[in-house]
């Protein structure tokens, strides 16, 4: 099943340290006004695979809080964040990239967690276990996986 | 606030005919004689806040769950009751003491689940219901407290809430307890864990609104303990905290511990008004 593939794939990826040429959430560059226009790993994102974070429960999960019309085969969009339906006439992909990887850059206060960041948390825990890190913390999404949903969200639309 | 708009107005427009996401106007009636206060004004320490109306979380359930609670033979934390009434009545402990020993029957506690949590000016500290139960068996029963969470004492917790049933939550902030108080308002606000949430995030700016396929409440707890569906048993204030921060990818804090029971108090006061519910029934 691809599906599944992919899901192994990914969890290989998270759990792994930053693979070489990528840059690490560290050393992200954000324009005054959140913006990362560099991309994360070099290699263009996919689209397809990018639908597939957002819809995943154990990966992105991003229409937990967010409607996207485009990814109806999954059941039950959120309604905490704006619909992402046209966000590809909205936002550029730098953008884009920024608010993925760390959305208060953008939006200072914004509810929406940052899916590249690994440090300045408030009492960080080992993924949903409730207990302390082991170790130090991975991001909520690879790199390619942040591309790879930049690159769906730019198919998004409208006009 | 203006993401409630917007779902509205994208409801209206995508969904036509569709239920709406925010709460019911329904009215509690238990057993056909007993009407609850499941909608009150905000108290004044919340009058900075975007909360307009307290709103118990009966509101934002379904009609079949809403009607669970209404009647006490459908009510499944009722058969939690009966057991919290055998532990009332049984000795234990070396003082040969059992809960009746002393309080009679438990019609006695009632007002109690009120107030709480409250202070104790013995202890010299904030004392949470369990808190005080837990006190009560190790100093004046000699017996080993309940696990704090555990279900002896959910049983014990919805037996004394029930006697409480329909009266308005009325915990005090000001006085020996206004420091603890602040602690639990600066916890409320602060965001954990690797999602950076904390509870106004989704209980104060979001309530009303779809997370995935669950309708986030205002995190009211007058209806502790609560029998949920999810995991069909009856559960404590503190163990639905611990979920809840553990669920923002945090290192939660310690059920009983002083970070808990100060937010006890402070999400308390945040429903005062709003009627004892427990055992309540939720997802």
């Amino acid at each position: 099943m691809k599906l599944s593939t992919t899901i192994l794939a990914a969890a290989a990826l998270a759990a792994g340290p930053a693979l070489a040429g990528e840059v690490a959430p560290a050393d992200l560059k954000f324009d005054e006004y959140g913006s990362v226009s560099e991309s994360l790993t070099g290699v263009p994102g996919d689209p397809e695979n990018g639908a597939n974070v957002l819809k995943n429960k154990s990966i992105g999960n991003c229409i937990a809080c967010h409607q996207v019309t485009a990814l109806n085969d999954a059941p039950f969009h959120g309604e905490i964040g704006p619909s992402l339906d046209g966000v590809g006439d909205r936002w550029g992909e730098a953008e884009l990239r920024g608010l993925l990887t760390n959305a208060k850059m953008t939006f200072p206060g914004t509810i929406m967690p940052a899916y590249y960041k690994v440090e300045g948390f408030v009492r960080p825990g080992n993924a949903y276990t409730g207990k302390a890190p082991d170790g130090p913390l991975t991001p909520l999404l690879t790199a390619q996986q942040i591309e790879d949903v930049v690159a769906f969200l730019l198919t998004q639309k409208e006009e | 606030m203006k993401f409630k708009a917007l779902t509205a107005i994208a409801a209206l427009i995508v969904a036509p005919g569709l239920a709406m996401a925010d709460p019911d106007d329904d009215t509690m009636i238990i057993n056909g004689e007993v009407e609850m206060i499941t909608k009150t004004a905000v108290p004044e320490h919340m009058s900075d806040t975007a909360v307009s109306e307290l709103m118990s979380g009966w509101h934002f359930r379904s009609d079949e769950t809403q009607a669970l609670q209404m009647d006490d033979f459908d009510n499944p934390g009722m058969i939690f009751v009966d057991e919290g009434m055998a532990q009332w009545e049984t000795v234990e402990g070396t003082e040969g003491n059992s809960c009746a020993s002393c309080h009679e029957d438990p019609s006695s506690m009632k007002g109690v689940r009120a107030v709480y949590p409250k202070w104790n000016e013995d202890a010299g500290e904030v004392r949470t219901l369990a808190m005080q139960i837990n006190a009560c068996r190790t100093e004046n029963m000699g017996a080993e407290p309940y696990k704090y969470t555990g279900g002896e004492m959910a049983n014990m917790e919805a037996l004394i809430a029930l006697q409480s049933r329909g009266m308005p939550i009325n915990v005090a902030i000001d006085g020996p307890v206004a420091d603890v108080w602040e602690q639990g308002k600066e916890l409320y606000y602060t965001r954990t864990g690797q999602l950076e949430l904390s509870c106004a995030n989704c209980h104060e700016d979001n309530y009303g609104n779809m997370i995935r396929a669950d309708h986030l409440s205002q995190g009211q707890i007058n209806g502790f303990p609560t029998y949920r569906l999810k995991n069909a048993k009856l559960n404590t204030v503190h163990a639905r905290f611990k979920g809840c921060v553990r669920d923002t990818r945090a290192e939660t804090f310690k059920p009983g511990g002083p970070e808990f029971t100060a937010l006890e108090l402070y999400v308390a006061s945040r429903g005062n008004g709003l009627s004892v519910e427990g055992p309540s029934v939720r997802n």
